[in-house]
């Protein structure tokens, strides 16, 4: 799960690290209300979008005057900003951060994630602030440092000490850096993040370090333990079809192409996926409807998909194991007499109860076409569809 | 011969009175698997459909000499239950729970180091060595016994794999479920690496997905110790890039671990990689035959 940069730094904020003053606002006017109550300014105006490269985008600006202030809110309110992170469609901006301005005089990368490779939480900064990490990782990969934390102990006071000195801090910011970390460390931990990512970490002109910006991302399935931050979840930035999916517990993500696909098993969809542009055409979406779906569940998954207006053809590929092949076969039967189904239809069944389950599609009466094999599977319905 | 279970593995399951667990457990002894008993806090002493039942591993472990345990208990218990079989000495620990969060499974690999267990999993279908031993959620019937070792981190595609052998009358050693998790216990190498010890064992498929650089460290394995000829697919390559596909494990970030870098490495290091899932079993006979 994802959530706002306000909302990061207000957890960020409770686990004592520096973040910049600042409050959300709903429109212009309480922007400038709120810059006036933060001080005297500049401050910074930032859209709330839950993508990043808002900056390019005009989703960040500093205002030096309360009125300013307003005028680029205004600005923000219901544009619709597009960034390298928010596809070609963008997003459209609800709600504006007014923050306190800062003086940089540095700025620097950090963040943490679990490493696959050492199973371990692993710090990660560089000095190179400000910048597309990705880009520096390739470039000048000796510009980044790592440590990897043991969870037993957490992160030690000796590994942010490490760090900073690489970053090239100088004692009065190695002091400050060391509880940064280390609390960054505990936010991470506490909160069940997957991500959490610092860009940048300022040095000001005085000599502080802040937090200037900040994303955390939450692993999904340690969300039952943080119910807090389970209510942080801004639906609005989600795909409405995504979270219908989720109401019924299929994993469905939405993709670009024609051919919509029902699967079982997340392995075996990516795989459906795959074979459909081996065939020359490309899905609609990826749907696992789950190793022990019910015929209800099938339904609204064949609901979902058929809500797609850019889907001209299904295909269902099926391995039942403990899936029976008969329940697929008769929430299909059931999706298509509730909803009607006027596009091509080709059905996969194997495994479990396939015999019955292909019965029961014969029985319907309805236009499907059955395949044997994911290549026939494949190959009828891009033929179905594209002629 | 067969790699990790067979015909005298004795099981216990731990959530056995769970529907699931009690279902699978059920299936398991169907299929001629020694399931000698569960663990439920609280209905020790009790048994369900013919099954003993325990309070602990510890007491469950002394009661039947189980060596191998499965577990179905929801991901809030799922680390506590792994930990609880690994401290009651049980060698092979099989996490059939989806869902269990990343950090509780950092924490369980910490647990086990400088112990003899092994996990595999979590969010699995499980082991099976054909004809002797089913533990896990995966249908008995689509499997034969044979030469080919398949290793997988997914279900559904691990049974289109192993069906594409059994209906060319191909059977196969043991069929193993590492799971879909970015953190888990056993890996596609530690897989190879046993069936590469396994004389029963002539040839090898595995199923790698997008994310993370497990398969490319299987097939540097392959590349420098492997004697025996590899088959391979990579699902993901349609995938958008920061999108988890389902598996927590399945997402590319950063420009790494996608699809077409991961084949063009392992067929490098002399894999036989099939574009098409279909062509699974087709890409092991290219290089191979029984």
């Amino acid at each position: 799960m994802n959530i706002h940069e306000y909302q990061a730094k207000a957890i960020l904020r409770y686990f004592g690290v520096p973040v910049p003053e600042g409050h959300v606002v709903y429109n212009s006017n309480s922007a400038r209300d709120w810059a006036k109550r933060l001080g005297d300014g500049p401050w910074a105006v930032k859209a709330q979008i839950h993508a990043g490269g808002r900056g390019k985008g005009g989703g960040v600006k500093i205002a030096k005057t309360a009125d300013e202030v307003k005028q680029y809110a205004r600005q923000m309110f219901g544009m619709t900003l597009v960034t390298h992170q928010t596809g070609p469609e963008g997003k459209i901006v609800k709600r504006v951060l007014v923050e306190e301005g800062s003086n940089i005089a540095d700025e620097y990368y950090v963040s943490f994630l679990v490493d696959r490779t050492t199973d371990k939480v692993t710090l990660m900064a560089s000095a190179e602030g400000g910048m597309n990490i990705e880009e520096v990782a390739a470039k000048t990969p000796e510009k980044l440092f790592f440590e990897a934390i043991d969870p037993v102990v957490g992160l030690t006071a000796f590994q942010a000490r490490k760090v900073a000195f690489k970053l090239g801090f100088a004692m009065p910011q190695v002091k400050q850096a060391v509880p940064v970390l280390m609390n960054l460390y505990k936010a991470f931990v506490e909160s069940d993040c997957s991500l959490l990512e610092i860009n940048p970490l300022i040095q000001t002109a005085e000599g502080k370090l802040i937090c200037l910006d900040a994303k955390l991302n939450f692993d999904d399935n340690a969300l039952f333990r943080h119910l807090r931050i389970r209510d942080l979840r801004d639906y609005e930035e989600e795909d409405p079809m995504e979270i219908e999916a989720g109401q019924y517990d299929l994993s469905y993500i939405s993709l670009d192409g024609n051919i919509g696909c029902m699967v079982n098993g997340a392995g075996l969809a990516m795989a459906t996926m795959d074979i459909i542009q081996l065939h020359g055409a490309s899905p609609a979406n990826f749907l696992d409807v789950g190793g022990s779906a019910t015929v209800e569940r099938v339904t609204e998954a064949f609901k979902i998909i058929l809500s797609d207006k850019k889907v001209e053809g299904i295909l269902v590929n099926i391995f039942g194991g403990i899936m029976k092949c008969d329940v697929i076969a008769t929430g299909v039967v059931e999706a298509a007499k509730q909803v009607g189904i006027k596009i091509p239809l080709v059905v996969r069944l194997e495994g479990t109860n396939v015999d019955l389950g292909k019965k029961i599609l014969a029985k319907s009466g309805l236009d499907i076409v059955s395949a044997d094999g994911m290549a026939d599977a494949a190959e009828k319905i891009v033929k179905a569809v594209n002629g | 011969m067969s790699i990790l279970i067979d015909k005298n593995t004795k099981v216990i399951t731990q959530g056995i009175t769970g529907a699931t667990g009690l279902f699978h457990a059920q299936g398991a002894r169907d299929y001629g698997t020694q399931m000698v008993g569960g663990v439920t806090p609280g209905k020790g002493g009790t048994s369900v459909d013919g099954f003993p039942i325990f309070n602990t591993v510890e007491d469950a472990v002394k009661e039947t000499g189980a060596t191998a345990s499965v577990i179905y208990v929801p991901p809030i218990g799922s680390a506590d239950a792994i930990m609880e079989a690994v401290d009651a000495g049980i060698e092979l620990v099989i996490c059939i729970t989806e869902g269990v969060p990343v950090l509780d499974m950092v924490k369980v690999n910490k647990y086990m180091e400088c112990r003899n267990s092994r996990l595999v999993g979590p969010n699995c279908p499980g082991v099976i060595t054909p004809g002797e031993c089913k533990i896990g959620i995966m249908p008995g019937y689509i499997h034969k016994p044979g030469p080919v070792g398949v290793l997988s981190r997914s279900g559904t595609l691990t049974y289109e794999a192993v069906w594409q052998l059994t209906s060319r009358d191909i059977g196969q050693t043991t069929c193993v479920g590492i799971g879909g998790d970015p953190v888990n216990g056993t890996s596609h190498l530690d897989v190879l690496k046993m069936f590469e010890a396994d004389p029963e064992t002539k040839a090898v498929i595995m199923i790698g997905e997008i994310g993370g650089d497990a398969e490319e460290q299987a097939a540097e394995y392959v590349r420098d110790h492997m004697s025996k000829p590899v088959a391979a697919f990579i699902a993901g390559a349609t995938a958008p890039a920061g999108k988890r596909m389902g598996h927590a494990g399945a997402i590319i970030s950063g420009g790494k671990g996608d699809a077409a870098s991961k084949k063009a490495f392992l067929r490098e290091c002399g894999v036989s990689v099939a574009d098409s899932p279909a062509d699974m079993a087709e890409a092991l006979l290219k290089i191979w035959q029984p």
